[in-house]
């Protein structure tokens, strides 16, 4: 009983000066609410509306259809015509423009002998979303809207869970992995990199409270407010996104957990390697961006490199990421997540054994 | 009995430097014990090879009874620890603090209450009870930490340096405290740079650079002192001081106003008349008077005299 006592009278203490911490307190509810605005209105995988200029070497009337087709999909806007080849790339570099079309003069023998590209699209490459666009529209079904040759569509693409393919759907149970990443780490590695800092360590690791006791107290408060995160950042993005929880609460609640517990153990071992708090914050960000970039929650993972999808396997955030959009969006049960669930165990028994093993109750 | 501690060989090197260099300890019982250096001699690494926070390079301990580290958890049940820096939390209250670490001892919810009441009353920080520990001034912060330090009714406490940021009437009534708990039978081990402290010392040991170089109750330590001591009345002391650096057995000299207090090697022969020599021709009215050594000049000959050349000090 007395083990217990002692692990709560640290939870207690922790839990009593983080809430006088207001600054701490602000950012628990302040980064998700801001983060789930700024990414939930700002990211969107649907480009529209890109400036576009067009050399247009026909002048037929053929022409002139194709690039009134071009501006109706609303991906091109904007549209203007260039003079010249050199007034087209002008436009392009100068940044006026970020799609340029050149229809050949010879667009209709082209297009009727159809072995030689009828349309040429060029795409400013510094920007990355634009090559998708591009993709898109040279698969447009252009001709056939011509009339000059049938040209079937010979797939056809169903979007299952996402049918308006509304980007906020993605975005926020991503998001929620993240954002949990952001401030699990940093909190736990910094609230006991603190202590040892103002030398409150110094004292604590020479009374009889055990190891154990030391760190699940102090973890302990974090995984409540791990807790309040998730519930925070379901409801805006219900409330304001319209993202409804396709599964199970419970099974989403218990998947969270994991995650926040193996998120807190990497705070853990970060807590034991970092002297001082500046320290403590370096090595979380420099496991945060790779979670952030790498877990597919920017790009998609089938994309990356054989190596970058091994790093991926070993970062939680890719593991959670699976496991949220699978609950969320596709109403997936937790049992159909073993794979991910237990990747997530092995990291947090992996990530406690070395916080263990590295945190002595001495000062050498 | 036996003694609280006992050390034997106990070393500790940081890499290249060594802190500790071999030292001997036998800290009686029910006494207050204290080590006597400058910054950088060993004390607070000592200290912490004692509590099981470091690990000693060689050497046995044995605190309690209980040989350390291996028994560190054991010891740590009966030991009270106040370190160096005010280490108990800044936003909690002093009442908050003192609860916390009685849960942290273990003491079950009666004694606990019973404890922080009493500790509070005791300590005179009833006013401050419900203050934020971080809002204290220096001495509330020092009784805070010795209350702390006390509530689960150690055995065994050690003090790294308690007083460096208090006011002497604070300091006072710490010591005060100190010799309350003396006798109800608790050891202390205190650690100092202040004379003062050193001479309210039951038995004291000198650290000088990782050793210990001079042990014993202050008086057998200004008795036994291995050096003489004379002081000098004369109208220029300036030229006096001049004239005693050229001989070669004056080991420091320092001014008290009016004087010069000057510590010669005991093996000169006759001291007296060689400084009378020395300065007659420099200050013809100097009178030349041998007196008692304090544990200042203890504390000056058991860190400098052993190596190294003469320095001058500035008291």
């Amino acid at each position: 009983m007395s083990w217990l006592e002692r692990l709560a009278a640290i939870a207690i203490k922790e839990t009593r000066q983080l809430a006088r911490d207001r600054i701490t307190v602000g950012l628990i509810v302040g980064i998700p609410t801001i983060q789930l605005l700024l990414f939930g209105y700002a990211i969107n995988y649907d480009v529209r509306d890109v400036s576009t200029v067009v050399l247009d070497q026909a002048r037929t009337s053929l022409s002139r259809r194709l690039v009134g087709d071009l501006g109706a999909t609303q991906v091109l806007g904007g549209i203007r015509q260039a003079g010249s080849e050199a007034g087209l790339r002008r436009a392009m570099q100068r940044g006026e423009a970020n799609v340029g079309i050149v229809i050949p003069a010879d667009l209709e023998r082209r297009i009727a002998e159809g072995r030689r590209p009828a349309l040429q699209i060029l795409v400013d490459g510094s920007q990355p979303a634009l090559e998708n666009v591009a993709q898109g529209l040279g698969a447009m079904p252009l001709l056939r809207r011509a009339g000059e040759l049938p040209a079937p569509k010979p797939v056809e693409i169903l979007v299952a869970y996402n049918p308006e393919r509304r980007t906020a759907v993605q975005i926020v149970p991503a998001l929620c992995g993240v954002i949990l990443t952001m401030t699990m780490v940093v909190f736990t590695a910094s609230a006991i990199v603190r202590e040892r800092e103002r030398g409150n360590l110094e004292l604590l690791i020479t009374t009889p409270v055990t190891r154990g006791q030391l760190m699940a107290g102090k973890l302990l408060p974090y995984v409540a407010i791990g807790l309040i995160q998730t519930t925070l950042i379901l409801l805006l993005g219900w409330w304001l996104f319209d993202v409804p929880v396709a599964g199970s609460l419970v099974d989403l609640y218990l998947g969270a957990l994991l995650f926040i517990a193996a998120s807190l153990s990497l705070g853990l071992f970060i807590s034991t390697l970092a002297q001082t708090q500046f320290q403590a914050m370096q090595m979380a960000i420099v496991t945060m961006l790779p979670s952030i970039l790498m877990s597919g929650f920017m790009f998609p993972f089938e994309g990356m490199p054989a190596i970058a999808q091994a790093i991926a396997q070993v970062l939680p955030l890719t593991h959670f990421n699976e496991i949220i959009r699978g609950i969320v969006l596709r109403g997936a049960r937790l049992t159909d997540m073993q794979p991910e669930l237990a990747k997530l165990a092995v990291f947090l028994v992996v990530m406690l054994a070395l916080s263990v093993a590295r945190f002595r109750k001495r000062l050498d | 009995m036996s003694a609280a501690i006992t050390a034997r060989g106990l070393a500790r090197r940081f890499g290249p430097v060594v802190a500790v260099a071999g030292i001997d300890l036998d800290v009686p019982r029910a006494q207050i014990y204290g080590f006597l250096g400058p910054n950088g001699s060993g004390k607070s690494t000592t200290i912490r090879m004692l509590c099981g926070l470091l690990v000693p390079t060689r050497g046995t301990v044995s605190v309690l009874g209980h040989p350390v580290p291996r028994d560190a958890e054991v010891v740590r049940r009966k030991l009270g620890y106040m370190t160096q820096r005010f280490s108990l939390w800044d936003d909690l209250t002093v009442a908050e603090n003192l609860d916390f670490m009685a849960r942290v001892y273990g003491l079950d919810r009666g004694l606990r209450c019973e404890r922080v009441a009493a500790r509070i009353a005791g300590y005179a920080l009833g006013a401050a009870a419900g203050q934020r520990a971080g809002t204290l001034s220096g001495g509330e912060r020092q009784r805070l930490a010795l209350a702390a330090a006390t509530l689960h009714e150690p055995e065994l406490l050690l003090l790294d340096e308690p007083t460096s940021a208090v006011d002497p009437q604070s300091r006072r009534d710490f010591w005060e405290s100190l010799f309350a708990l003396v006798a109800r039978g608790t050891t202390i081990l205190v650690s100092t740079h202040y004379m003062d402290e050193a001479e309210r010392c039951h038995r004291l040991a000198i650290l000088d650079r990782g050793r210990i170089s001079a042990e014993g109750t202050p008086r057998e330590l200004a008795r036994d002192i291995d050096a003489v001591v004379i002081e000098i009345e004369a109208e220029d002391l300036l030229a006096a001081r001049r004239a005693l650096a050229a001989l070669p057995e004056v080991r420091s000299v320092a001014q008290l106003g009016h004087r010069l207090h000057v510590l010669l090697s005991r093996d000169a022969a006759e001291p007296g008349r060689r400084v009378a020599a020395a300065l007659a021709g420099h200050c013809p009215d100097a009178r030349i008077e041998r007196v008692g050594a304090t544990l200042e000049d203890v504390f000056v000959a058991a860190t400098r005299l052993k190596d190294g050349p003469a320095t001058e000090r500035v008291a």
